[in-house]
Parts: structure tokens; C-alpha cells; sequence
């Protein structure tokens, strides 16, 4: 079971330059993703998901730096590649799907233009090829009238029918991994479900590695393989769909599952429950345990930097309980 | 678009008109023109005689309209000094300014666009110090002291370029960078303040998704919407040089419409200097039409509802 990850992510941190010092938005996230599996990374606003994902892609602001001890598409470094070989795999072997639909197109090119630009970009195929190809894609994420869709620009289109192309564009090469962070929070409730059964379709009929950030937990439920569930810059707990709900270890997750703990009964549509209090700071490092200021079942041997305890194969949690729980075993 | 390109034509009619009156009522204001052309030595009846003569002892409004009307069938008025048409004065120098404009117009745009990009590329480098400076020294200095300076150094100290009068193509160079100079600044620094804006947008961050190269990202999906509100700056700009031909072609003796203002202000040559200011507002107004058109094509947002 010695299979290459598609794509492998160890001790992965970003960190930013910000008026009050270096804000360590991700700090040591670790995950493997394998061919055709689905990654759900959950947790609240701003614990770093984004950032993870553009750090993956190479896509970070010019003024955020990247670190890990491993980061590898299908066992090729990306850390070294140089930016002619990242070109090749963007958009052709791993491809992104923005929160921002509205903003994500360019507004100056038609649908149909910036279709076919990514297959042009990596393959030798004539323009009526890509023409095609972009007809069949946008038909097949649910675009009606494709043909005449591709004559028309952005600002021409609702926010679900612009993620839809951006979804199509993603798909225009036959990628191995997509990555979509939060593709439906900024669409209307009954659009997002549409969205997300898209994907799921999608993901299933081609056979692709999705890493799918989202809010929705009945979406996790019904299609995430694994899941990372993240805090303040970190992962805090791992395992598979099934781990995570029914056996949740980590006091944030049990938070964040309290309204909805039984995977298959939960709806699309709901969301991560709330867990009272704020985020701490992400200027500078940890000294305790990052969730402890929210913690219920916070104690004394929580004032330190607290490490992922692993619980088995692809199963871990970062949580003192946990440690002493294995001490126990 | 149709009716984009209506409502702005509208608007350029207006304007048209509205400047037409301004220039004329401008002229009147500026004092007894039959004084004028009279000349030194004048006796009240001969002031009265040309008043006469040329009508201006008619109400203003009447006189408006008939200059306006005449104007409109291209008849522009006789010059009192040169005594020819003034239409024909203005159609003989003006190849000579347009082609001026129009060589100024493409040097502050090759260096200033160029400048503008790089500098948004790698803001704070010293290539964006540099084209700060340049900016600075353009805003900073008037440009008839550029135009000597380049004189100076160009002409008298390297003898590179001939520094006065018409003749081939060599002639213009000189007057073109001084005037497409002055233009350069504000382009520059709108071209640089709208690529590091879009730069930041999330559609190149896509391009850049799409495994894009840089030329691409940069020159098909940047730059395109980095330009859209230069353009109707370079067409502003224009307008500017066109008043700066005066000094310019005066300076460097060339004979175009700016010399000939210059030359008919000294003369109070007003019908000459009013045909001037109305053949430069109709190609100022055109030209910004230009810029709205062009501006159409580079955003769909204008041109697809
Ligand atoms: N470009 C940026 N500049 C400064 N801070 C940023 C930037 N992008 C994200 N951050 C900060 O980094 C943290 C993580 O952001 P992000 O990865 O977008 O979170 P998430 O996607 O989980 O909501 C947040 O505190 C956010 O404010
Ligand atoms: S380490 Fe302590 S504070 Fe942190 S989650 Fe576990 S119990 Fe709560
Ligand atoms: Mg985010």
C-alpha cells in the first residue's frame, strides 16, 4: 500500500509580513491526498485554508512566504521546480476553483476565449478543437445554449453560471487533482447545492482527487474520503469521513459537529456549528494550545505548544486528551 | 453600443458648441477689435469704418451666428493681416501639427507605458525610482526650459538633430519629445497605478491558474484592463499638447497652427486665433471620441449591455 499520493503536503507553513510582526496564518499543515480521493478541509473563517490551497498551487501574494518540509504533486517537488515546470502542471494536471466567481474571469475576454486558452495553453490542438471541447465541458457542468455561451463575457452572466465556467475551465485538460476552495459561499443557497452536486458528478464520472474547502458539513458527509479539520493555522484532526463524524476527538471538531453528528442524515445546506468565542492571534507562535482559550475541557498541561498525536493509519489528533489517552493504551 | 456611440456624439456636438460660443465671446471680450485692426494711428472714423466693414456693430448674437453658420460651411473668415481665408492658413500649417501631435503622442506613450509596467512589476526598484524621477522632472519643468535644454544638448553641444524650422523628418524629433514629454508623467503613473491593481485582481491570479506564461498574464490579461482609463487620459494629454504646439512650434520655428496662433496673438489677428482655438476643440473633441471608441473595444462592460 505503498502508493504515490497525488499530492503530498507536510509541515506546510505560510507566513505573512503584517504591521504588528509575521502573521503565521498556516503553521505546519500536514496531509496526503491519494488519486481519485476526496480531501474535505473544514474550519472556520480565517484559520488558513485559502492560504494552504494557494500554497499548493504556487499562487501565494508576492509578500507571503512558503515553507514545508514536503510539498509534492505525484511525487515531484514543487518546492524546487523551477516557475516553467509549475506552469505545466497548473491548469493541465492540477487546477483551482476560486471562492470569488464574480471576480475570477477576466472582463475583457469572452467565455469562450478564456475556455480554450487552457487547453491551447498546454495542449497542440487547433482552435476548432478547443472550441469543442469547451462547447462539450460547459454543457456538461449544466450550461444551456453552450454554443452562444461562449460569444459572451463575464459580466453577462450570473455568479452560478460564471462558477460554473470557472468549473469547466478547471476540467478543460483532464486534470488529476482539483482544488476548490469554497466554491459556493458566495452564491445563493439554492445555487450552491446545484454547484456542489456538480462537483460531486463530476468527480465521480472522471475519476479526479478533489481537495473540496467548504462550510457545508452535509456536503463532507456524503463525499469527502478523508477529512482535515482545521484551527488557527493548523490541522487539528485527520481521519477518514467516517472518524471524524462518529468518533470526533478533537474538542473543536465535537464543537463544530455538535448540531449534526450522524454522517448520511445530514442536509446540504448545513452548516459548521458554532463554537463561542474568538480566534487568537496568528502574529507570532503558539506558547500554549491554540484552541485553549474556547476549550471546554481546557487544563493545566494545555500551556504548552501541543503536537499531532497520531491515532493510526491517517488518523490524528493534536489535543493533550489524546496524548494522555495513548499513554493510557 | 449603438446607442453608447449616439450619446456620446451628443455629448462631443455639445461640446463643440458650447466652445464655439466660449471662443467667440472670448475674442469680444478681450477688447475693441476694430481698435485692433485699425492699427496705430487710426482716426475714429476709420475705427468706426471697419466696424462697419466687418459687422460688428451688429448684436453679438447675430454675429455669432453668422460666424457659426459660415464656420460650419468651412468659411472661417478672412485673416486681417494676411488678407486669405484663414481655413486656408489653418489647412497649410496644419499637417505640420498634427504630424507634431501625433509623433509626441506616440513617444510619451512608447516611453511611458513601458516605464508604467516595469515599474508596477517591481514597485520600490530602482527602475520605479527611475520613472518616478522622470516623472518628477516632467511635472517640474516647464517645457519650453526642456526645450531649450534639449536644443542645448541635442542640437548645439552632439549636433545630432537640426534645431529650428521645417524639413524632413528630423525636424520633428526634437519638438516631439519635448512636447510628448510633458505628457509622460500622468500616463506613466496612471499605467503604473492600474497594473499593480490589476495585478492584485483575482482574474490573473486565474491566468496564472491556467498555467499561463508571464507574457501572457501580463501583456493579454493585465495590461488590457490596466489601459482602459489611460487611453481617455492619452486623449486628454493630447488636448494639452495641442496648446503646448504654441510654445513648442514657436520655439523650433516649425510652421504649423501653434506658430501661426502665436504669430496672430502678437498681431491680434483675432479671426485667425478664433478659427485656431475652434479647429483645435473640434480635434480635441474628436479625439476623445476616439478614446471612448477605443475604450468600447478594449471593455466589453461598455460595449455588450
Ligand atoms: N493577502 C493577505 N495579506 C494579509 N493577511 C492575509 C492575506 N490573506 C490571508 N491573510 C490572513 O491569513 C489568515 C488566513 O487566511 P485564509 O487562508 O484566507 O483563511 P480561510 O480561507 O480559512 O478563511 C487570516 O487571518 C487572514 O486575515
Ligand atoms: S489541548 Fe487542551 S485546550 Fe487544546 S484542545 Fe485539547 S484539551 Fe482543549
Ligand atoms: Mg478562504
Amino acid at each position: 500500500m505503498s502508493e504515490i499520493p497525488i499530492l503530498k503536503v507536510e509541515d506546510l507553513r505560510v507566513s505573512l509580513p503584517v504591521d504588528g510582526g509575521t502573521l503565521n496564518a498556516v503553521r505546519g499543515v500536514s496531509f496526503d491526498v491519494n488519486r481519485g480521493e476526496t480531501l474535505c478541509i473544514v474550519g472556520e473563517s480565517g484559520c488558513g485554508k485559502s492560504l494552504t490551497s494557494l500554497a499548493i498551487m504556487g499562487l501565494l501574494p508576492r509578500r507571503a512566504k512558503r515553507e514545508a518540509a514536503a510539498l509534492a504533486f505525484d511525487g515531484q517537488s514543487l518546492q524546487g521546480m523551477s516557475p516553467r515546470g509549475l506552469r505545466k502542471l497548473r491548469g493541465d494536471r492540477m487546477a483551482m476553483i476560486f471562492q470569488e466567481p464574480m471576480t475570477s474571469l477576466n472582463p475583457a475576454y469572452t467565455v469562450g476565449d478564456q475556455l480554450m486558452e487552457a487547453l491551447l495553453t498546454h495542449r497542440k490542438v487547433s482552435r476548432s478543437e478547443a472550441r469543442a471541447r469547451a462547447i462539450a465541458l460547459l454543457e456538461q457542468v449544466g450550461i444551456t445554449a453552450a454554443e452562444r455561451r461562449l460569444a459572451q463575457y463575464p459580466h453577462q452572466l450570473s455568479g452560478g453560471l460564471r462558477q460554473r465556467v470557472m468549473i469547466a475551465m478547471a476540467l478543460m485538460c483532464g486534470p488529476e487533482l482539483i482544488i476548490a476552495d469554497e466554491p459556493t459561499t458566495a452564491l445563493d443557497v439554492t445555487i450552491q447545492a446545484q454547484i456542489l452536486h456538480l462537483l460531486l458528478e463530476l468527480k465521480r464520472e472522471m475519476g479526479l482527487a478533489l481537495v473540496l474547502i467548504t462550510h457545508d458539513l452535509g456536503v463532507v458527509a456524503r463525499i469527502a474520503d478523508r477529512v482535515a479539520v482545521m484551527y488557527a493555522g493548523e490541522v487539528v484532526e485527520t481521519g477518514t469521513a467516517a472518524e471524524i463524524f462518529s468518533d470526533p476527538q478533537h474538542p473543536y471538531t465535537r464543537g463544530l459537529l455538535s448540531c449534526i453528528p450522524v454522517p448520511g442524515r445530514t442536509r446540504p445546506g448545513e452548516h459548521l456549528g458554532s463554537v463561542p468565542g474568538v480566534v487568537p492571534s496568528l502574529i507570532g507562535s503558539f506558547t500554549e494550545c491554540g484552541f485553549r482559550e474556547r476549550c471546554p475541557l481546557a487544563r493545566e498541561a494545555c500551556a504548552r505548544p501541543i503536537g499531532l498525536t497520531p491515532l493510526g493509519e491517517g488518523r490524528a489528533v493534536r489535543c493533550v486528551l489524546a496524548e494522555t489517552e495513548e499513554a493510557a493504551a | 453600443m449603438l446607442g453608447f456611440l449616439l450619446k456620446r456624439a451628443a455629448l462631443a456636438l455639445a461640446v463643440a458648441v458650447t466652445v464655439s460660443i466660449i471662443s467667440f465671446l472670448l475674442l469680444r471680450a478681450s477688447g475693441d477689435i476694430a481698435v485692433a485692426v485699425a492699427g496705430e494711428g487710426a482716426t475714429e472714423a476709420d475705427i468706426e469704418a471697419i466696424r462697419i466693414q466687418f459687422g460688428f456693430d451688429r448684436p453679438l448674437i447675430v454675429q455669432y451666428f453668422e460666424w457659426a453658420g459660415n464656420a460650419l460651411t468651412g468659411d472661417l473668415g478672412q485673416s486681417v493681416y494676411f488678407r486669405v481665408p484663414v481655413v486656408e492658413l489653418i489647412g497649410e500649417r496644419m499637417p505640420v501639427t498634427m504630424g507634431l501631435g501625433a509623433l509626441a503622442l506616440v513617444f510619451a506613450v512608447a516611453l511611458s507605458i513601458p516605464l508604467g509596467v516595469a515599474a508596477a512589476l517591481r514597485p520600490n526598484s530602482i527602475i520605479d525610482r527611475l520613472s518616478l524621477w522622470i516623472a518628477v522632472l516632467g511635472q517640474a519643468m516647464p517645457s519650453f526650459w526642456f526645450a531649450l535644454l534639449l536644443m542645448l544638448v541635442m542640437g548645439v553641444w552632439w549636433r545630432w538633430l537640426p534645431i529650428s524650422g521645417a524639413g524632413g523628418f528630423d525636424h520633428y524629433i526634437m519638438p516631439a519629445i519635448a512636447l510628448g514629454y510633458y505628457a509622460t508623467p500622468a500616463i506613466m503613473r496612471l499605467t503604473r497605478a492600474g497594473m499593480i491593481e490589476v495585478l492584485e485582481s483575482d482574474y490573473i491570479r486565474t491566468a496564472h491558474a491556467k498555467g499561463l506564461g508571464t507574457g501572457k498574464v501580463l501583456f493579454k490579461h493585465a495590461l488590457r484592463n490596466a489601459v482602459i482609463p489611460v487611453v481617455s487620459l492619452a486623449a486628454v494629454q493630447f488636448g494639452f499638447m495641442l496648446s503646448g504646439s504654441i510654445v513648442i512650434e514657436s520655439i523650433f520655428a516649425l510652421p504649423g497652427v501653434g506658430h501661426l496662433a502665436w504669430i496672430s496673438l502678437q498681431r491680434s489677428d483675432f479671426t485667425v486665433v478664433q478659427g485656431i482655438v475652434l479647429m483645435l476643440s473640434v480635434i480635441y473633441i474628436l479625439m476623445a471620441l476616439v478614446a471612448d471608441l477605443f475604450n468600447a473595444w478594449l471593455d466589453p462592460r461598455i460595449r455588450v449591455a
